[in-house]
């Protein structure tokens, strides 16, 4: 039996490591349980540290046997808890209906970067399979020392381990450590977030062996929700509660200079905090609060409207100095090829700046008592956030305590993250607990935004059509012009408000696909944010960061060259494309489409009403979706209706069908959405788009008649993301499909009613 | 000035103490606990707060208390319950419909109301019917699934 290390070691060696940074019980030796000497390794009856390399971070097995995981990530509505349970429930071979998941608090779990792309399954369920394993491992030497059975001689059932010839040497998890704490050592690679890996000594299951993985398997959280019995973040409420409301700029970047508190005297128990930029209200009832926000009279300074004409956006972006260049990987000499060109196909994309308008605005609560912050927040990311009130408070990250809880959707860096940090400074401003709930002009206007961009791409064709070079460059506002998380002051509106510095960083990123062009290169550039604080225009993470925005452009184009060369679209892919799964699911999903080759775009149509098909494929990380769009386009209106889609997915091994198909459909359908409809107004002084007229999405007559899924299963293959992918290659399936049916090539999103009528004109 | 309102809601008489002006939407939810009609625009466009007031889908932010008077008001968690669901929620949970969910109650609400007032809709009149309701994760096609199914049990 292998010796595992005590948790009172761990915990010196944790701190040294760490810096003191980590919540750890200095001095809570675990009390080893003396009925059995020999558990006396693996077993404690208190909680070891909550620390990334403790089984019991991770995994507890409960008094009556039901195992409980701890996880470090969130679950946004695609069914993730499922997921690990099944994991879990696998590796440890226990019945789904036997396990428990507890998700994003920081109390009981550990930093495994919150939601943060598409890694729920890929890196937490990594994770979660290998302290899993190793539990079952743990629990199986534990019983063959408890039964005298070698444990290779030890089969386990439903939580129950027997010896293989003799049924009556039996005994269960819930009697070898049920209540009691795993005390084992994991190999942690001393890494927090989406890198975090800590295996134990076992090796996780052979795929061969699965029950309950690759099972379609229900949510157990959607009765709650439909029955009314379930509390969403902003549900929720503590005594002495008072509710916030804040008040931005009509002008971004001014700030208050003169406050009239006596315009709001009238309106019961209302208070205003203010510091520097940061402007709020609170008050004992909601409505009081948000009437007192209405009402406030304040002077701002007297800002200069900071942006430029919308119309101008993309010549800001293409004369903008290139702040940052980065070229991806280069396959031969591009510039060379180029001049060997028979003939050069050229073209140039443009994606909007898109908000992810979430159905409701920010909202968090947060109470400041005794010294200890908690804080309730739909935010994607608890442990990030756990630093940032830390940070904003200036109070000790073990102080503070982040309680995720299910919020109004979440597809990347929203304002739940500017929601928790503004919400903590007005409970420490008032001393009282303060709910804080952004209005809908607040979400939709002052969330971090998707960023805009424009993406010029040519291809060097020869004498005979073959296409010999290929040059990709896309120029953008950053995607991390704020961080992918709150916990850094400056990536937050109340850290920018408070005076704090923006820190913009540079990233964007490249078109994922494996066309094997002999000459290739890909390469993006950033440029500086139009307002260097507290902006309403600040880019950052939205649903497959920059991914919608890179393939709408790569995948229009590469439609573009098929029909330069008359080549029907799905054939002019696989002469190119070099990855076999990549080739698979372009392939499932033509047949599945029953596409017929011929090239683009489609001939002989008359009549207001036109039809077509276009594809994409994509990767994303070691996913790759191939998308078959069918639209309809009313000429007269310019209305796009996306009649029907065929999917083919590929995200490796699955884990729950059921899952996976409602998240490649929702991606599907929100895809679509941003690329028939969705595109911030702005005008010189802020943002215009304030709400849903003014900001449309798609609504439900424009919804697809038929979404057909494939979903290609690879045991063998470790799981990747799921929760992004199929959103990336829509934009340019419905771009392509409206080509075939008008002949028009449409190169800026969204393909909008307006727009599709001035270029069909 | 606050005034003393009696609220038919879910069933039962309840008394509330607030501004006439204050949206019936946060009588529910701060003064009544009924949280589940959710706060998503506040301009009557999206749906997130619906209620039925006198058996008609009504955007709870923007009715004002003092507007409601004697009519009967029912949430989402009058509508029906896990022992007695409407055939909504009973199709809402076997379709897996949302996603996160913050949505649902201009969903079920509306589509109560259509299928009460027409048992077997077409599919272009359940989209019309909810034409003015939003969902932002893109559940739609499992909604118009959710819906024909309730239609066929109510049959």
């Amino acid at each position: 039996m292998t010796r595992h290390e005590n948790s009172a070691n761990f915990s010196r060696r944790a701190l040294l490591k760490a810096g003191g940074a980590l919540v750890v019980s200095v001095g809570a030796r675990a009390a080893i349980e003396p009925a059995h000497a020999a558990d006396s390794a693996t077993a404690a009856t208190t909680k070891p540290p909550l620390t990334p390399d403790q089984l019991s971070s991770y995994i507890a097995v409960d008094a009556d046997g039901t195992v409980s995981a701890y996880f470090g990530k969130m679950d946004m509505g695609q069914g993730l808890s499922v997921a690990i349970r099944q994991i879990v429930a696998e590796e440890l071979d226990v019945p789904f209906d036997r396990t428990k998941i507890y998700i994003g608090d920081t109390d009981t779990s550990v930093n495994q970067g919150g939601a943060s792309g598409s890694t729920g399954v890929q890196d937490g369920g990594k994770q979660m399979r290998m302290a899993a394993a190793e539990a079952r491992r743990v629990l199986v030497d534990m019983a063959a020392e408890k039964l005298g059975v070698p444990a290779n001689q030890l089969a386990v059932k439903d939580g129950v381990v027997s010896a293989a010839g003799d049924a009556s040497k039996k005994t269960s998890y819930a009697e070898l450590i049920g209540g009691k704490f795993f005390n084992v050592h994991l190999d942690w690679n001393g890494k927090y977030g989406n890198p975090l890996y800590a295996p134990g000594k076992a090796k996780p299951k052979d795929p061969k062996d699965y029950t309950i993985i690759g099972k379609p398997m229900p949510r157990d959280d959607i009765a709650g929700k439909v029955f009314a019995q379930t509390d969403f973040a902003m549900d929720i409420k503590v005594p002495g509660m008072v509710h916030g409301r804040m008040i931005r700029p009509a002008i971004a970047g001014a700030v208050p200079v003169k406050i009239d508190e006596s315009s709001i005297k009238d309106i019961a128990s209302a208070k205003v905090v203010w510091d520097k930029g940061f402007l709020g209200v609170v008050a004992d009832k909601e409505w009081d609060a948000i009437k007192a926000a209405r009402t406030l009279k304040v002077e701002w300074s007297n800002a200069s409207p900071p942006f430029p004409e919308q119309t101008t956006l993309y010549d800001h972006i293409r004369k903008a100095p290139a702040r940052k260049r980065e070229v991806g990987k280069q396959t031969g000499n591009v510039d060379d090829a180029f001049k060997t060109a028979a003939h050069v196909i050229e073209a140039e994309y443009e994606w909007p700046f898109q908000s992810h308008a979430r159905m409701g605005p920010g909202c968090a609560l947060v109470e400041i008592k005794d010294g200890h912050v908690t804080c309730w927040t739909g935010t994607q990311k608890a442990h990030f956030v756990q630093t940032g009130l830390a940070n904003i408070l200036q109070v000790q990250q073990e102080d503070v305590r982040v309680i995720w809880t299910t919020g109004p959707g979440s597809y990347g860096r929203s304002d739940a993250d500017d929601c928790a940090a503004d919400a903590a400074v007005l409970a420490k401003a008032v001393g009282k607990p303060v709910r804080l709930q952004y209005m809908r002009d607040q979400g939709t206007a002052w969330d971090p935004k998707a960023p805009a961009s424009i993406h010029q791409v040519r291809a060097a064709i020869d004498a005979s059509g073959n296409v010999i070079a290929y040059d990709f460059l896309s120029k953008g506002f950053s995607r991390v012009d704020v961080n992918t998380n709150g916990s850094q002051p400056k990536d937050t509106l109340a850290g920018q408000m408070t005076g704090v510095a923006l820190k913009s960083g540079d990233g964007f990123g490249f078109p994922a696909d494996s066309y094997g062009f002999a000459n290739k290169r890909a390469a993006w550039e950033t440029v500086a944010p139009l307002l260097d604080r507290a902006s309403p225009l600040r880019s950052a993470h939205m649903r497959d960061p920059v991914g919608p925005q890179i393939h709408f452009a790569s995948e229009s184009f590469i439609d573009e060259v098929a029909a330069a060369l008359n080549m029907d679209p799905v054939a002019f892919r696989l002469r190119y494309v070099r990855d076999p799964r990549d080739i698979a699911v372009i392939k499932a999903a033509a047949e599945k489409a029953g596409w017929q080759p011929r090239p683009t775009p489609r001939k002989k149509q008359s009549g207001d009403k036109v039809s077509g098909r276009g594809i994409a494929y994509a990767q994303r990380g070691p996913t790759r979706v191939a998308v078959i769009a069918e639209v309809e386009v009313d000429r007269p209106s310019g209305r796009i209706w996306a009649r029907k889609f065929t999917v083919a997915h590929d995200c490796g091994q699955i884990i729950n069908p059921n899952g996976l198909h409602h998240a490649i459909e929702n991606n599907v359908v929100q895809a679509t959405s941003r690329a028939l409809w969705e595109e911030v107004k702005f005008d010189n002084a802020t943002v215009t788009s304030v709400d849903w007229h003014t900001y449309p999405i798609l609504d439900m007559p424009e919804a697809p008649d038929q979404v057909d899924i494939v979903m290609i299963d690879h045991p063998e293959i470790a799981p990747s993301g799921a929760g992004e992918a199929a959103s990336r290659p829509v934009p340019a399936a419905i771009a392509n499909a409206v080509f075939d049916a008008t002949g028009v090539r449409i190169r800026r999103a969204p393909l909008s009613p307006a727009n599709v009528k001035s270029s069909l004109s | 000035m606050t005034k003393i309102f009696t609220l038919n809601v879910n069933g039962i008489d309840r008394k509330v103490e607030t501004d006439p002006d204050t949206p019936l939407l946060y009588v529910l939810r701060d003064d009544l606990g009924l949280n589940n009609p959710h706060f998503g625009c506040g301009l009557g466009q999206c749906g997130a707060c619906t209620v039925h007031i006198d058996g008609k889908p009504a955007h709870s932010c923007r009715r004002p208390v003092a507007a409601v008077g004697d009519k009967k008001v029912v949430t989402l968690a009058g509508l029906g319950t896990p022992e007695h669901p409407h055939p909504l929620q009973t199709a809402y949970v076997e379709e897996q419909v949302p996603q996160c969910a913050y949505c649902i109650n201009g969903w079920i609400m509306s589509a109560a109301a259509l299928l009460r007032d027409n048992k077997k809709p077409t599919d272009a009149q359940i989209r019309t019917a909810l034409r003015h309701v939003k969902c932002r994760c893109g559940t739609h096609m499992a909604i118009l699934r959710a819906v024909k199914r309730a239609a066929a049990m109510m049959g």
